[in-house]
């Protein structure tokens, strides 16, 4: 009747159960509060239904910050046990703890913390840029929310009932397989990809579509935003690469819950296809993540040096052959496999020519600066914090493209310091840029800058204390993911190391910090013309928060810096003459029953429980169904509603300009 | 300012006392040819790398300090595009890329590790199997076999042949260089020489469940080959015996940290049997050990399977 499931899922771990009772007592303040406060009316209809690409991408944002402090907190773990057992003392963690410990740091840094932040970014920002109400298809972007949310339920869950897998976060073969790993971890791992994965896709389609067809008019493709192209390129890139995951996963079920044998060790099978599979998604994966970052720091570059982006066109081509190229270079994550020479050095060449079109980034960026007027705030320093890890990361990892090279860092901590210094450095940092400056969008007020500017400095700290280390201690010969019995030789640098996740640490706290105090201080911080940055792109020309229909009256581009020109027009927001009534998608509660219908069918798939898994993965097609033939989708919204909205605003960009005049005066 | 500096200042000092424990680094302080050769690709790749890296991390700290709004620099908002720097940034990095290529496909070809490596010594032949959570080492011309310890002396080429009768491993001992995977029913190889005696680390570098940790083995290089032979015949004293299946599947269980161990005989063909095991419906195997995947009348998976790896990397190049 249950499956696999009993009592016994239930861990005794002491670390757990504290983390459990913990988790269970904020969770029921919450849930309190929330009820005590009547909140849940106001947040099933305005933020769980809601179609509006800005509060969906609010959502997401939230909820990376939440998995954030989950998937920091076991790396403080790790950090932790490593210092430990280097020292020669009793181990806190494990093998068993240990292992699903750092399987979940990297599943829930990369799925459930950079893609939550880099879909949010999507979210929030793409449609105002390109001038649209919002995105292609409205529900279908609730609906990936909730799938991606389906998948962070699923991966929590696995802390408190059974296990979750213990095979690093790619979930090798044949270690993934049942003979290897016959518990439920795995299964977690497959069902919260797959669930999650498939709401990635549905992103991916939807914001094709969106750039393509519903770009401002005079938005030709060389006149959007770089951030906009970058989002493109990502978008591509997910509809080409996500299937392969997906794919992949499917297998790996077939094996696991059917006897197949695609990637067993006899009957057959053959593990190395799987790490081709895995990686033929996962590298470009990487730069999925990446490539909407770079689209952040050109924006902030520009903006903060006051000037256009250097060599607008140079940039674009760089991200369109990087979009391209990190479809021929998977092999280099496993050249010690044992294929020939001219294999390996076909893939290690591939490499890095990539580093090619990034570097050209970063002189684009550089020269933006050149002769500029640069505003110094956390954003800057962010930016230039990621130029000088991201350097060195970039350095590193051209060095383990080079075969020959990699045959002795390869699985190493040197490659665990490699890509940490490029998504730390490259994807964190232009995240926490990228909040900063839309920030004062989505909520209406900036962020305190004494703590943002604490924080990079604690970040910046930190990572390099945290990260150097693991390179020497690569050198020294230290392979990633030992737990036990670790080498005394390595523990000098294993406290250094434990002292940076203490520094960084101390961030996150300045982070919590400037977050408080910046809603504390909101009305002072008010961002009354919609314009705080000067800004140079169209999400500036409208109000913050902008209405939920974004712009009054359809804007028009002439360049990439569409809202700069119109400014150096000499054009003055004023009441918007001629009003039409705007055509607009209604809430829908179809994503929220369908991510809660996929959540049981995951845990009846995990656990083994047929009889639920096939009448909830049922309920899931027939809503689906059923939404197809709903026709009550869309409104109106008439004329002297948007007249309302736009008048307060007007209103209030006159009061803001006011008020920078005086200040203006003041300065002088 | 002055909290920059600090932090440069503390993370500086932090870094060189990291340096400097680790100034007996095995990857920069090798014991055999081929890791001394990794290591100075190392070196000259990051130097060359250099020439394009140091310069832009200057310009970002430089840049970023010379045009701040308050030190009245020259501003030039009109200043977005120069054919002469385009030129400049696409070209440095590319001539740079185009040198590093070279060495690439040189030293890939150079530093394969499936190429016999050149020497007047005979080479030895050293059979590997990974096991939960162990290493299995066979001497298959001396007849004797080791569990977390095998030897061999220096200055002779060791010629090994990989296999994993689990999940895939990585065997590695870094202070000679190369590691190479170790995958069930497939055989990897890899070539390795010491130049200098002592008992080096050996470790397995790629993750393969909770023993993982404890899966470490001491490789001892002999300054001469009369000492490896007396290693030899300590190994030939051993009581212990590894000639039938059952010692195999015995030693084969799952454990944490296994102790030294010697067998003083092992059972002849051990290596190619633990493959041939997960070859479905294929006993002849041994036929294709010169690697080359030859289309028999039986046509069976396994027998393309048997020489997968060798296979593989037959196409690629040879």
């Amino acid at each position: 009747m249950l499956g696999k499931l009993s009592l016994e899922a239930i861990p005794h771990d002491p670390i757990v159960v504290v983390t459990l009772c913990v988790v269970g007592l904020v969770g029921f303040a919450l849930v309190a509060w929330l009820t005590l406060t009547k909140k849940w009316g106001y947040l099933f209809t305005e933020w769980f239904t809601t179609v509006d690409h800005k509060k969906i991408g609010i959502m997401y944002i939230i909820m990376a910050f939440v998995m954030l402090f989950r998937g920091f907190s076991d790396a403080v773990l790790m950090r932790t046990q490593q210092f430990i057992s280097s020292a020669g003392g009793e181990s806190i963690l494990n093998p068993h703890h240990y292992d699903q410990i750092f399987t979940a740091h990297g599943v829930i840094m990369i799925f459930f913390v950079a893609m939550p932040l880099i879909v949010g970014f999507m979210n929030i920002v793409t449609p105002l840029q390109i001038g649209a109400r919002d995105v292609a298809f409205p529900f279908l972007n609730n609906l990936s929310f909730w799938l991606f949310i389906s998948g962070v339920v699923l991966i929590n869950l696995s802390l408190g009932l059974g296990e979750f897998a213990q095979c690093g976060w790619l979930c090798y073969t044949p270690l993934s397989e049942l003979e290897y790993s016959p518990g439920v971890g795995v299964d977690y791992w497959i069902w919260s990809l797959q669930i999650s994965g498939l709401g990635t896709l549905l992103s991916g389609v939807n914001f094709f579509t969106t750039i393509i067809k519903m770009r401002a008019p005079g938005m030709t493709l060389m006149k959007m935003p770089v951030f906009v192209w970058t989002v493109l390129c990502s978008n591509i890139l997910i509809l080409a690469a996500f299937p392969i995951l997906t794919v992949s996963i499917a297998l790996l079920t077939l094996d696991r819950y059917f006897g197949f044998h695609f990637f067993t060790n006899d009957m057959g099978g053959n593990m190395m296809m799987y790490v081709n599979l895995i990686w033929a998604w996962g590298h470009p994966e990487v730069y999925i993540l990446v490539l909407p970052v770079f689209g952040i720091f050109s924006e902030v570059f520009a903006t903060f040096s006051r000037k256009p982006i250097f060599g607008y066109t140079a940039l674009v081509w760089a991200t369109a052959v990087i979009t391209f190229l990190s479809f021929v270079v998977w092999l280099h994550h496993f050249f010690t496999m044992g294929a020939g020479a001219n294999v390996n050095a076909f893939f290690g060449i591939t490499t890095m020519i990539i580093s090619i079109p990034t570097g050209v980034k970063i002189f684009n960026w550089l020269f933006t600066m050149y002769k500029g007027k640069i505003v110094v705030n956390s954003m800057m320093l962010w930016s230039i914090g990621f130029i000088l890890t991201f350097a060195i990361g970039g350095l590193t990892g051209v060095l383990m493209s080079v075969p020959a090279a990699d045959f002795v860092i390869h699985g190493s901590v040197f490659l665990v310091a490699h890509f940490h210094n490029v998504i730390i450095g490259g994807v964190v940092f232009g995240c926490f840029a990228g909040i900063t400056y839309w920030f004062p969008k989505s909520f209406g007020f900036t962020l305190n800058e004494k703590w943002g500017i604490r924080a990079f400095w604690c970040w910046l700290i930190g990572f390099i204390v945290a990260f150097a280390p693991l390179y020497v201690l690569g050198l020294m010969g230290m392979p990633r993911r030992i737990s036990q019995n670790i080498d005394p030789e390595f523990h000098a640098g294993l406290s250094w190391a434990a002292l940076g996740a203490a520094i960084i640490a101390v961030g996150v706290i300045c982070q919590v910090i400037q977050f408080i105090v910046s809603i504390k201080e909101r009305e002072q911080n008010r961002d009354l013309t919609g314009d705080p940055w000067h800004g140079r792109t169209l999400e500036w020309a409208t109000s913050s928060p902008p209405p939920f229909y974004n712009f009054a009256k359809t804007p028009h581009a002439t360049s990439h810096d569409a809202w700069w020109d119109m400014k150096m027009d000499g054009y003055q927001k004023k009441m918007p003459e001629n009003l039409q009534p705007i055509h607009m998608p209604k809430n829908t509660y179809a994503g929220v029953i369908i991510g809660i219908l996929a959540t049981i069918f995951g845990f009846a798939a995990i656990w083994h429980i047929t009889w639920l898994a096939i009448i909830s993965l049922g309920g899931c097609f027939l809503a689906w169904i059923l939404k197809s033939f709903d026709e009550d989708i869309d409104f109106y919204v008439q004329v002297d509603e948007i007249e309302a909205i736009e008048r307060k605003h007007f209103e209030e960009v006159q009061e803001g300009l006011k008020a920078e005049g005086e200040e203006a005066n003041y300065a002088h | 300012m002055k909290r920059f500096q600090t932090a440069l200042i503390v993370s500086a000092l932090g870094l060189l006392s990291v340096v400097l424990t680790g100034c007996d680094a095995a990857l920069i302080n090798p014991k055999g040819p081929i890791g001394l050769a990794e290591r100075d690709l190392i070196y000259l790749s990051v130097g060359l790398m250099l020439i394009v890296v140091l310069p832009a991390m200057f310009m970002a700290v430089y840049f970023f300090l010379k045009y701040r709004e308050t030190q009245g620099a020259e501003y030039e908002p009109s200043f977005t595009h120069s054919s002469k720097i385009e030129w400049v940034v696409w070209m440095v990095p590319v001539i740079i890329i185009v040198i590093l290529a070279t060495i690439t496909w040189i030293t890939t070809h150079r530093l394969d590790p499936y190429k016999p490596l050149e020497h007047e010594n005979p080479p030895i032949t050293i059979q590997v199997i990974s096991l939960d959570w162990k290493w299995l080492f066979i001497y298959p011309e001396q007849g004797i076999a080791s569990v977390s310890e095998m030897a061999f002396p220096i200055n002779t080429p060791i010629a090994f042949k990989v296999t994993s009768d689990t999940v895939m491993n990585s065997f590695f001992i870094p202070r000679l260089g190369t590691q190479i995977y170790t995958m069930a029913g497939m055989q990897t190889q890899l070539h390795l020489i010491a130049d200098k005696p002592g008992n080096y680390k050996g470790i397995s570098s790629g993750y393969s469940g909770h023993g993982f940790s404890d899966m470490k083995f001491t490789a001892i290089a002999t300054e001469t080959p009369e000492d490896f032979q007396k290693w030899v015949q300590k190994v030939k004293a051993s009581p212990n015996k590894l000639s039938s299946e059952a010692d195999f599947n015995k030693l084969a269980k799952p454990s944490y940290g296994y102790p030294v161990t010697y067998y003083s005989s092992v059972k002849p063909n051990l290596f190619k049997e633990t493959m041939d095991k997960y070859m479905a419906h294929d006993h002849h195997g041994a036929e294709n050990e010169s690697g080359t995947s030859h289309a028999s009348e039986k046509g069976a998976a396994g027998h393309q399977k048997n020489s997968q790896a060798d296979a593989m990397h037959h196409t690629g190049g040879h």
